[in-house]
């Protein structure tokens, strides 16, 4: 026992000392939490928005006015006919353009219709959605405007909206819960794939075998300080997020740590078992980093729904831990639930962490022998 | 005297408040073989990495091949060759591939990369490794191949830094017979070793002992010096002047 | 000058050698592109709905129809108690509850306004504003609807209408494919080529080999070049590889000029395995590099715009794209690709980039010592 404790101490100090490293790992959430929540946003602002009136009278340059005003938009150039359009969206700065038609306003009054078409650059496109929608919300708004008092009779129907758990749509309710899964599960895998991989090429795992600390105790030797940081990491992420963003943990705090270390524990097992498989770090690299980050970030759910991706990709995500693990986050610390509500993605994440120790100790016998 | 090859005087390497050279003074003439004795630790390597340009001295004047070590260690480079004990050929190469690298890297040409590969493969009846690569060969045959590569291109210098370490005495002695072979040819051999019974087989000897040189003379002279039978004698005799 | 070339052979011989890293640089990319561009989408589909609908009547019974006729939305639940429907919310089983109140229909034919409740889950507040705002399409045609009605029984005055007609260029169907995919295949190659080269060098650095190079006449920039040399053509390859698929997998449109591309790319990488280089003369051991590297990309790939507009971004944030490579790639690609921009639409990125290039390979190339 003093001698796994002796060693566990070793390990420690091998990364305590390791000041760039360690500014690393507390940096990288903070930095990820910091873009996200400042740099990193869907709303529309300063969006460049040209302009081609055909008509040029007063009703035309009313609606101009008010579109560019709403603090969405930004006017990028004065068209002066459909030619321009194709050139000025591959500048790249015009993300819509809006086409008054001839003598928009004379229609409008006399007819009591006139058309205008919003033309939206589709490379971007959300920004293409969010432009249009917000463009035309804005035209409705002046169209109620013109109308006055007679619109009343045409709105029949008045829908009030209730956006649950996040009042104020506020984008970091998603995000932070993603970075923490993103991070546990890169830094956990990684960092000890890296480090256990680290002694297999350097032949020092030789030396670790030969000594009197069984198999067993070298891993958890080796884990063990990752565990600490990967759980030090999740109180920094978590403070920051209540300090800087005023997102607290709604549901129990004690349950959500719970299943933070739950799931630190599945990525230590991860980056076990990818250590395995490594010959060298080279490999445990790519395999961490490479390999886990697109498919944790992408595909499980962290910023684009799996409701929306095809039916398929259904399975797909099933065998991605992060994809429980998001779901179970999202439900403590922004919904409030309790264990009641996640006890299947819990259970799910259980059994992986198994898988991955049993497969990994199964391996590690085979080299043994 | 030959002409000299390499002059230090006084030479002092620090790392910090670490003394590692401490007023190194040598010369080495054209064409012998200098031994660069000492126990681990005594700043045989520091000393060595500043002949072969790989660092800068403290203080103290180091010329190297009529090239200052503070300011021309490129033109050092050209003009020597070397042999590190932890490594010196990649192992994920084969030998043919090593020797174009080491060759085109010295600047030779491709029709005389070619002749001296035929000719070094022969000289260590190497011929049926030629495309094995350096991880599968056996240990000993790697030092051989180290050093002919360090020489390969022929340069006036070959700093060998403890080139026989792990090898058994067999390849060992075969080992000595190519340095007197390429001593022969011209090349100056400049080697460090912690074997005392291979200060035998050098010129002169230099012994070093907590960053200083203690001694330097020919083996002969020495144990004639120290009334000694063998130069580990001296050496145990200077480091320990009580025994 | 013979000299990189020997190195760079040496490089190539090393790389291709690795049986690991010589099949994964290409299977990898390969293999994350068809799996990952088909699930990147922002569109919202079948939106799990709930509904309670306490009126009944043929104007209730005719929204939810119309809802569920749309494809946005999919009546997965109808039930009476509130408590049940929030339920379902919390076991994300649904992700909107839309209450019709009793008196909805009586209220529309007497000429009030009917009220609807709806509760959305806005964890993700993206999902959800789009989700309003779709559902406020739906509204707007039933309203449409009963306004028609209304026509025929003449209770109806006239109102001017400014008829909006919406098109989408470049990508008429809104393919979030064709957004996604350029920039899955920058964050690839840059991944790759950012990783894989400094880890080379360190590694070199770690096992000692770097020694034997320093003690030879071979000049600084010889080395980094030849360093960069391999990983520049295999991002290169990478980058062709990923744009086969996008066209034969998922029919990516390709406007533009693919030489200028190639040509805008290759200065991307230049810039971004210079960065990687000089990271590593400060890393001793691979353990180390590996994480500031990560650093370093992390940060650069989430500030490019890669999910979310530059535009958007506040003004700090977009000072510091500019120095961020893949934020320039970003573009450029997006805009070749999609919109067939040309080199002068390019122009600032394109020299923005060069400047990047010359900068970080610079500094790789001083920062190195080959003499302590």
């Amino acid at each position: 026992m003093k001698r796994f404790l002796g060693f566990v101490k070793k390990e420690f100090l091998h990364i305590f000392r390791d000041y760039r490293t360690l500014f690393i790992l507390f940096g990288i959430p903070v930095a990820q939490i910091l873009i996200f929540g400042f740099a990193v946003s869907n709303d529309i602002r300063n969006a460049g928005v040209a302009i081609l009136d055909l008509s040029h009278d007063e009703i035309t340059l009313k609606l101009t006015d008010k579109i560019i005003s709403s603090g969405f938009f930004k006017k990028t150039e004065t068209l002066l006919n459909y030619k321009d359009i194709d050139r000025v969206f591959k500048k790249g700065k015009t993300k819509a353009v809006i086409i008054f038609e001839n003598d928009f306003g004379k229609k409008l009054i006399s007819e009591g219709k006139a058309s205008l078409s919003i033309i939206a650059d589709g490379s971007e496109p959300n920004t293409a959605t969010l432009v249009t929608n917000y463009t035309t919300a804005i035209v409705n708004d002046f169209t109620t405007e013109l109308a006055g008092p007679v619109l009343n009779n045409s709105i029949r129907i008045s829908p009030d909206v209730k956006m649950f758990y996040n009042p104020n749509l506020k984008s970091h309710f998603m995000f932070v819960p993603g970075v923490v899964t993103l991070i546990l599960i890169l830094i956990s895998a990684l960092m000890t794939s890296v480090t256990i991989t680290r002694e297999k090429e350097f032949g020092t795992m030789e030396v670790l075998l030969v000594s009197p600390l069984r198999p067993i105790q070298i891993i958890l030797g080796k884990v063990m300080p990752y565990f600490i940081l990967s759980f030090i990491n999740v109180l920094l992420i978590l403070a920051l997020s209540w300090l800087v963003f005023d997102l607290p943990v709604k549901g129990s705090l004690i349950l959500l740590l719970a299943e933070c270390m739950l799931y630190i524990l599945m990525s230590l097992s991860l980056g076990i078992l990818i250590s395995t498989v490594s010959a060298n770090m080279q490999q445990a690299i790519f395999i961490s980093l490479i390999g886990l980050m697109l498919p944790t970030v992408l595909l499980s759910g962290f910023i684009f729904p799996i409701e929306n991706m095809p039916k398929i990709y259904d399975y797909v995500s099933s065998i991605l831990p992060p994809r429980y693990f998001i779901v179970i986050i999202k439900n403590i610390m922004i919904k409030g639930t309790g264990l009641m509500y996640i006890w299947k993605e819990t259970l799910i994440l259980i059994i992986m962490t198994l898988v991955f120790i049993g497969l990994s100790v199964r391996k590690f016998k085979i080299r043994l022998e | 005297m030959n002409n000299t090859v390499i002059s230090v005087h006084n030479l002092v390497k620090k790392f910090g408040s670490f003394t590692a050279n401490d007023n190194l003074s040598f010369e080495v003439y054209a064409g012998e073989i200098f031994g660069f004795l000492g126990a681990n630790g005594a700043g045989k390597t520091t000393t060595i990495r500043i002949l072969s340009g790989l660092s800068i001295p403290t203080s103290g004047e180091v010329n190297v091949a009529g090239f200052d070590a503070y300011s021309q260690t490129e033109q050092i480079k050209k003009n020597i060759g070397y042999m590190c004990q932890k490594f010196s050929l990649y192992e994920d190469l084969t030998v043919k591939e090593n020797i174009i690298l080491y060759g085109g890297i010295y600047g030779m040409s491709k029709s005389l990369i070619r002749e001296r590969l035929i000719e070094l493969l022969a000289k260590l009846r190497f011929q049926e490794y030629e495309n094995r690569m350096i991880s599968d060969l056996p240990p000993g045959l790697r030092q051989k191949l180290a050093f002919s590569v360090a020489v390969l291109h022929e340069p006036k210098i070959v700093f060998l830094d403890e080139p026989t370490g792990g090898v058994d005495p067999i390849t060992r002695r075969q080992f000595w017979e190519s340095i007197y072979e390429t001593a022969s040819r011209g090349i100056t051999v400049f080697v460090t070793t912690h074997y005392m019974d291979e200060a035998e087989y050098c010129d002169r000897i230099s012994i070093m002992n907590d960053g200083k040189i203690v001694a330097l003379d020919t083996p002969e002279r020495l144990k004639k010096q120290y009334n000694a039978t063998s130069v580990e004698e001296v050496f145990i005799k200077i480091a320990r002047p009580d025994t | 000058m013979r000299t990189i070339f020997y190195l760079i052979r040496k490089e190539f011989i090393q790389i291709f050698r690795n049986k690991f890293i010589s099949k994964a640089i290409f299977a990898v990319p390969i293999v994350q592109m068809l799996i990952l561009v088909p699930a990147v989408t922002f569109e919202l589909k079948n939106v799990k709905l709930a509904i309670i609908d306490k009126d009944m009547t043929s104007e209730s019974r005719g929204l939810i129809n119309m809802l569920a006729g749309s494809t946005f939305f999919k009546v997965s639940f109808s039930t009476f108690s509130e408590e049940e429907a929030n339920n379902l919310l919390h076991r994300n089983k649904c992700s909107m509850i839309l209450q019709i109140p009793s008196g909805f229909g009586k209220d529309i034919g007497n000429g009030k306004q009917g009220k609807l409740l709806a509760t959305i889950d806005a964890v993700n507040a993206s999902s959800a504003e789009l989700t309003w705002a779709y559902f406020n399409g739906v509204v707007r045609d039933y309203n449409m609807d009963l306004i028609k009605k209304n026509i025929t029984s003449g209770s109806f005055v006239p109102l001017p209408r400014i008829e909006i007609t919406n098109r989408y260029w470049y990508n008429e169907l809104l393919n979030y494919k064709y957004y996604m995919l350029p920039g899955i295949l920058v964050i690839l190659v840059t991944a790759i080529g950012f990783l894989l080269a400094g880890l080379n060098m360190v590694r070199e650095k770690e096992i000692g080999t770097i020694e034997q190079i320093n003690v030879t006449p071979v000049r600084k920039y010889h080395f980094i070049i030849a360093k960069m040399v391999p990983f520049l053509l295999i991002g290169l390859t990478d980058l062709a590889l990923g744009l086969v698929i996008g066209k034969v997998a998922f029919n990516i449109p390709f406007e533009g000029s693919v030489l200028l591309m190639f040509f805008g790319s290759s200065i991307f990488l230049i810039a971004v395995l210079g960065l990687a280089l000089f990271i590593s003369t400060y890393s001793g051991t691979q353990q180390q590099y590996m994480f500031v590297a990560f650093f370093c990309m992390i940060i650069f790939i989430l500030m490019s715009g890669i999910f979310t507009p530059y535009e958007s971004m506040p003004m700090w944030a977009q000072d510091f794209n500019l120095i961020n490579p893949v934020a320039y790639l970003m573009r450029i690609n997006r805009m070749i690709m999609l919109k067939g921009s040309t080199i002068s639409d390019i122009s600032r990125e394109l020299y923005s980039l060069v400047v990047l290039a010359i900068l970080f390979t610079t500094l790789a190339v001083r920062r190195y010592r080959k003499t302590v």
